[in-house]
């Protein structure tokens, strides 16, 4: 237990959730500087945002809605979702969703609280809701409009309501809050959100991932218990090797429970063996 | 093997699914999209472009020096997201820079929509426009106010002081405030500083607050405007029926005598 560990053995224990909320905070506070204290390091959110008054970031999903509604979204924001989409299509694949995305730590805190009261979860949904959202989000985009998942985005009620003021966003933020805690465990990040299944569409061949030894591994089955997507961990206990489906997050919550050494961030080699 | 009647089936329940979230999705959507008079920030597209655009990113309320711009809360009905000002609170002061509409990285603001003369000049902007109520600007009673005029920063230009004959007094002039609807610029100085309860002008958007005559009426004293009479001459027989039944039914005199 947590007690005996000293406490450098709790940071190790605990690195990358410790790091990714850094991580997390770090951004959201360079956000909430720009707008409160004129930082020029992060300008905007995480729509979209200039770094260090130069390099556009614009979020792909949303660009590709405003395309779907028949607008033809400046060079600056198209460049800026470019850049985002290489940067995790080829290099931290969806790392968006357990790294920067503030939603990341209401639904941790939600399923943290689940977890102290014993509560049963209620809801079984399917995890491939979200890629019919992916797509619906284009479409109603197009018969609307105007961007639809833009328009209704518990992510961007949430990073707006921190970065520029909450107004009624904040219902937005307890009702996502309420659905993790008691519903479906991971409900919106791992089931239902659009954006979410953009990161894992487009992550397939991302550099960055987890690796498997088989043969370190004890099967004490840790690994499966604290993984938000336990589904892409289909080859442990059976195969050494890649943990290939583009939904894992890189969370690396896996990894630091695991008290066999069995997994690793790695890079994906390039010529396969 | 699944047979036919197994893949319609399943074919028919994820079309339902997906068209239960799609209603529900779009009409959630349709909510959050900003009610008409909705104030935008300088060289913004018209609202429907607008609400296109835009990307929601705040640039534009971190340039803005004076705190004018917001970006809409969900609960507000400005369009969720989208930046928006209201003058009673703070007006947009016309920044000669514009940072704001520099700000976009969308388009949704653009300098483009600030030119006139191959020039970008803020004084261009057409936020909206400024509506003056009569009944109750204390300035059309005959008390002495410009506090508008003073305010504007097109004196003179975008508000001009009309003379007329006090009727009270017999021997004053009541110097009242007109609104030049081409020049003002929507920035809501004027509303900002109305000393009555409740501002007597008010900036609405453009569209709200010009209104629009529609094709039936011209003015025939104006050989420009006469033009229009030409246009519907020019226009093709298809379109030309439904004038002429117009016209049958103006002279159709037959329902009054039933």
């Amino acid at each position: 237990m947590n007690r005996y560990l000293t406490d450098m053995a709790i940071l190790k224990k605990y690195r990358y959730l410790i790091s990714r909320r850094i991580v997390q905070l770090a951004l959201l506070g360079l956000f909430v500087g720009a707008n409160y204290f004129g930082w020029n390091i992060l300008k905007g959110n995480y729509s979209s945002a200039l770094l260090f008054e130069t390099v556009p970031l614009g979020d792909p999903y949303a660009v590709i809605q405003i395309l779907a509604s028949g607008f033809i979204s400046s060079s600056e924001l198209i460049l800026g979702a470019t850049i985002i989409l290489l940067v995790y299509g080829l290099l931290l694949g969806r790392m968006f969703c357990s790294w920067v995305c503030p939603v990341n730590i209401i639904e941790d805190a939600a399923i943290w609280l689940n977890n102290k009261l014993g509560l049963k979860y209620s809801l079984s949904l399917s995890r491939q809701i979200r890629y019919w959202a992916l797509g619906l989000g284009i479409i109603l985009s197009a018969i609307l409009g105007y961007a639809a998942f833009e328009a209704v985005s518990p992510i961007s009620m949430v990073h707006r309501g921190i970065i520029f003021g909450i107004g009624g966003g904040w219902a937005f933020i307890l009702a996502l809050f309420l659905f993790d805690f008691a519903i479906t465990k991971f409900g919106w990040c791992g089931h239902l959100c659009p954006l979410g299944a953009f990161y894992s569409f487009i992550s397939k061949y991302a550099l960055i991932k987890v690796k498997y030894n088989n043969d370190k591994c004890t099967q004490c089955m840790k690994c499966f218990a604290v993984c938000p997507e336990e589904q892409v961990l289909s080859i442990v206990t059976h195969t050494s090797g890649i943990i290939k489906p583009a939904e894992c997050t890189n969370c690396g919550r896996c990894i630091e429970v695991c008290d066999d050494d069995a997994l690793n961030l790695s890079l994906r080699t390039i010529n396969k063996k | 093997m699944t047979s036919r009647r197994e893949i319609l089936k399943k074919l028919f329940k994820v079309s339902a699914a997906a068209g239960s979230g799609g209603l529900l999705w779009g009409t959630v959507a349709e909510g959050t999209v900003a009610a008409p008079i909705t104030l935008r920030p300088p060289g913004a597209l018209e609202n429907k472009s607008f609400i296109q655009a835009c990307v929601k990113c705040g640039k534009c309320v971190e340039a803005c020096p004076y705190d004018t711009l917001k970006l809409a809360t969900p609960t507000e009905n400005m369009g969720v997201g989208t930046p928006y000002y209201t003058p009673r609170e703070v007006p947009c002061y016309l920044c000669t820079n514009y940072p704001c509409t520099e700000a976009c990285p969308s388009g949704a603001l653009h300098v483009d929509n600030l030119v006139s003369d191959d020039k970008p000049d803020i004084n261009n902007a057409k936020m909206g426009l400024a509506v003056i109520h009569k009944e109750t600007c204390i300035a059309y009673w005959g008390i002495q106010c410009d506090a508008c005029y003073r305010a504007c920063p097109l004196i003179d230009e975008a508000i001009v002081l009309k003379k007329e004959k006090n009727p009270v007094t017999g021997k004053h002039a009541n110097l009242q405030p007109v609104i030049n609807s081409d020049i003002c610029t929507g920035c809501g100085l004027c509303e900002k500083v109305c000393v009555v309860e409740e501002p007597a002008v008010r900036v609405l958007p453009l569209d709200i607050s010009t209104g629009k005559v529609g094709d039936h009426y011209i003015k025939s004293w104006e050989q420009e405007d006469e033009k229009r009479i030409e246009a519907i001459e020019k226009m093709p027989d298809s379109d030309k029926k439904d004038i002429n039944s117009a016209l049958d039914y103006l002279n159709d005199d037959e329902s009054l005598f039933d």
